[in-house]
């Protein structure tokens, strides 16, 4: 099998070199949204340009998944003279091509500038955004075409699946990923060689693989960029546990947020069908596997793995008891293995680079990388990926290039809804699985986004709380009614109209959330409160005792005023006030109705004079 | 429950399409997008036919389409514009763009879609689409780092084309 994959791989290659130089243009979500379509549209109508001299030299333009420096969009990568061009706008690809497929001379204007040094960066390596990351999960995204299986066959795709179908047991194969240390990607950090061996001693003569692409987490995208950018290594990763703990049918669940993947996996199943990597016979062998696409509908409970079942049997997406787990009895009760999407993406490059390679990623406990999604106030957002261990300080400062707009670095909040902050003196921990559960917080999905002084921590944990309230399905008392609430408690904390009992009844009822809800929707939803109230309680009593927002954020707690000395009454702002609060006579000043205004802010950055204050 | 409105709906798209899904239980959550994704939203005259043809209680398909946010049991407007306020969008001022929005749209509290069936508008959780924060998605298309100003010249850009 592996010589079919062989033979297959160097076709692929042969024809892959025949269409000249390769001009890689991003089409994940994040540069469709600044044009990249139509960077590419542009790219493909030069190709067919007339102008092309017979010294010229062909090239083909390959819309690839995400590179993950989101920030930078549109992304346009050709490996020839190996630059990365940023920022580029249809506008920009005649001058590409004229200059730098045409001429072999790099465009300068276009490449990425190093905000320290003002130096022009040609490599994608040396750009410090890639320089310190590890790109192992994500080696493909950004390099390849998704859509085509040739593509992935280029760079070893399905070489792992034909090893251990022609050289390997089931048991070698769950023994190595045991061996390997990796852990669950998706949240709760289980160790997947076991959850792969408990699924394989289920005896039962039907036996499923459920991929959970449900990626809900707020600030979190990951899976969708892996789906986007890389769908034949998933596919791969989950024929091989399929192989491993004898299923012969699996489901890949992805919310419906995300068409573009759902668009790309559908291709690639269908091409991987086609051409014998699944289906019957795979490769020639016994083994059979199949792969169906479920959509999600929006329900972020629908993350968690029973009430992902519950969804794929077409029920409302609610969490069942545990026992019986999945491995025994899951999908339409048969035993069920269910892995993230990071996790299965892992797979095929353990089995490739064995136990020992993944193993001299990360650390003792916490074995191989793990990406991030690097947002919220960080000059480079975008998604990476590190060793597991690396510190925050490394990933905020180096990668992420310190926080925007030279602001002070204040928390963030990792692992979602259900994670918790980090805050300075967390900068140095090493971001693993065991590190960040003593802190009160965990890796979750891997979202990380990072906030700046003029962010109110009590909002924020207000805001998580009215997530978690809005998704909490409503099965178990605790949940449903705890994290209501909680919720009351933080709008009346955030109003300026609660006392210190309340902070008292907040504790007191996020310990009870904690340990008593069913799944872990309801268990980690009170961890914002708790990892805020932890590290930030002077900012509750601040809000409670003082009525005062220290961030200047919530904005019951302000109040906004015109300073009559600076006013030239020009009546801009009146103009621009969306409820009618401000009233007054040209070129006298203006006053604001205190009992109409909504805070919005508007006035206080139409003003021409900066006469409008916020105090 | 939904808005009945004049218009009679043609039921027999319905029945093709829970045919389509071999009339099995676990595709309900894909027969109800397809529902939807013909009329727009899910009246409950279909909601109701659904069940008839699976065989299933009416309470059970209700139940799983008032579950999922996706479905939506009210007409919605011909451009569906989904605010996003996950995290990342939320730090960097979604709020802010939401509220000029409404103002824009003249929306009351509560009130998702315009008087004119043009604009449905609704927040959402995350997108995905955290580096380009804030964005708003009108009908599949993405808007990235939108401030009040720049949605404003959006929604006037789209009045004008219908106009």
């Amino acid at each position: 099998m592996l010589d079919i994959v062989e033979q297959e791989r160097k076709k692929a290659e042969r024809r892959l070199a025949s269409t000249g130089i390769r001009v890689l243009v991003c089409a994940g979500t994040g540069c469709v949204a600044n044009g990249s379509l139509e960077v590419i549209k542009k790219f493909e109508e030069f190709g067919l340009n007339v102008e092309k001299l017979p010294e010229h030299k062909d090239f083909t333009t390959v819309k690839t998944g995400c590179h993950g420096f989101c920030e930078k969009g549109v992304l346009v990568v050709i490996p020839d003279l190996d630059v990365t061009y940023v920022k580029v706008k249809k506008e920009d690809v005649e001058e590409i091509v004229r200059k730098h497929i045409y001429g072999g001379e790099v465009v300068e204007r276009l490449l990425y500038v190093d905000p320290k040094t003002n130096k022009h960066i040609f490599r994608n390596e040396d750009i410090e955004f890639y320089s310190k990351q590890t790109r192992t999960s994500l080696c493909n995204c950004g390099n390849i075409n998704p859509e085509e299986l040739d593509e992935a066959l280029c760079v070893g795709g399905y070489e792992a699946l034909a090893r251990v179908l022609e050289e390997q047991t089931p048991e070698e194969v769950i023994k190595t990923i045991t061996d390997s240390g990796l852990r669950g990607r998706g949240g709760g950090g289980f160790p997947t060689g076991r959850k792969w061996q408990f699924t394989a001693m289920a005896q039962n003569d039907k036996k499923y693989v459920v991929c959970n692409g449900d990626e809900g987490d707020p600030g979190a995208f990951m899976d969708r960029s892996i789906m986007e950018g890389d769908p034949h290594k998933l596919i791969e990763g989950m024929a091989i546990a399929a192989y491993a703990i004898g299923a012969d049918e699996g489901y890949i669940y992805v919310r419906a947020e995300y068409p573009m993947a759902i668009k790309r996996l559908r291709i690639a199943i269908k091409e991987a069908e086609e051409r014998g990597y699944l289906g019957e016979n795979i490769l020639g062998s016994n083994m059979n596997f199949t792969i169906h696409i479920k959509e999600g509908a929006g329900a972020f409970v629908c993350g968690e793995e029973t009430a992902l079942l519950a969804s794929i049997e077409g029920e409302r997406g609610m969490p069942r008891p545990k026992p019986p787990f999945p491995a025994n009895k899951g999908l339409f009760g048969k035993p069920t293995l269910i892995n993230n999407v990071e996790t299965f993406a892992n797979v095929p490059l353990i089995i490739k680079n064995g136990a020992q390679w993944f193993r001299s990623f990360g650390t003792e406990k916490s074995a191989g990388t793990k990406t991030f999604a690097l947002t919220g106030e960080v000059n480079n957002t975008g998604l990476i990926e590190v060793p597991m261990g690396t510190t925050l300080r490394e990933i905020i400062f180096e990668i992420g290039g310190g926080i925007r707009n030279g602001k002070k670095f204040k928390a963030a909040q990792i692992g979602g809804p259900s994670g918790g902050c980090l805050t300075e003196e967390h900068l140095d921990l090493p971001m693993d699985y065991d590190s960040l559960i003593q802190a009160g917080a965990m890796v979750g999905s891997g979202g990380l986004v990072v906030m700046n002084e003029d962010t109110c921590i009590v909002e924020v944990a207000r805001f998580f709380m009215h997530f978690t309230q809005v998704e909490s399905c409503g099965k178990c008392v605790p949940c449903r009614e705890g994290t209501k609430n909680m919720l009351a408690i933080l709008e009346k904390i955030v109003r300026g109209k609660a006392t210190m009992e309340d902070l008292d009844l907040l504790e007191e009822l996020a310990h009870a959330v904690k340990d008593g809800s069913l799944c872990g929707l309801g268990k980690t939803a009170p961890n914002p409160v708790l990892s805020t109230l932890k590290y930030f309680r002077d900012e509750y009593i601040a809000h409670i005792r003082d009525k005062k927002c220290p961030a200047g954020v919530c904005s019951a707690l302000k109040t906004i005023q015109i300073q009559e000395d600076l006013c030239k009454g020009c009546s801009k702002c009146a103009r621009q006030c969306p409820v009618g609060a401000i009233s007054g006579q040209i070129k006298s000043p203006y006053k604001i109705d205190q009992s109409k205004c909504i805070k919005c802010g508007v006035c206080v950055d139409t003003c021409p004079f900066k006469a409008i204050k916020e105090v | 429950m939904s808005t009945q409105t004049n218009e009679s709906l043609d039921l027999s798209k319905v029945d093709s399409i829970v045919k389509d899904y071999g009339y099995k239980r676990q595709n309900l959550i894909a027969i109800l997008q397809k529902v939807q994704e013909n009329f727009r939203y899910l009246p409950e005259d279909a909601l109701t036919r659904i069940a008839v043809q699976m065989k299933l209680s009416p309470a059970t398909v209700y139940g799983v389409a008032t579950f999922y946010s996706q479905f939506s049991l009210d007409p919605k407007g011909k451009y569906e514009m989904k605010i996003c306020d996950g995290t990342a969008c939320h730090v960097r001022g979604s709020i802010p763009v939401l509220n000029a929005i409404k103002s824009h749209l003249k929306l009351e509290d509560g009130q998702k879609t315009t008087a004119d069936k043009m604009f449905t508008i609704e927040t959402v959780s995350c997108l995905g689409a955290c580096g380009l924060a804030p964005v708003v998605v009108i009908n599949d298309k993405v808007y990235p780092q939108m401030t009040p100003d720049a949605i404003g010249v959006v929604l006037d850009t789209l009045m004008k084309e219908e106009a």
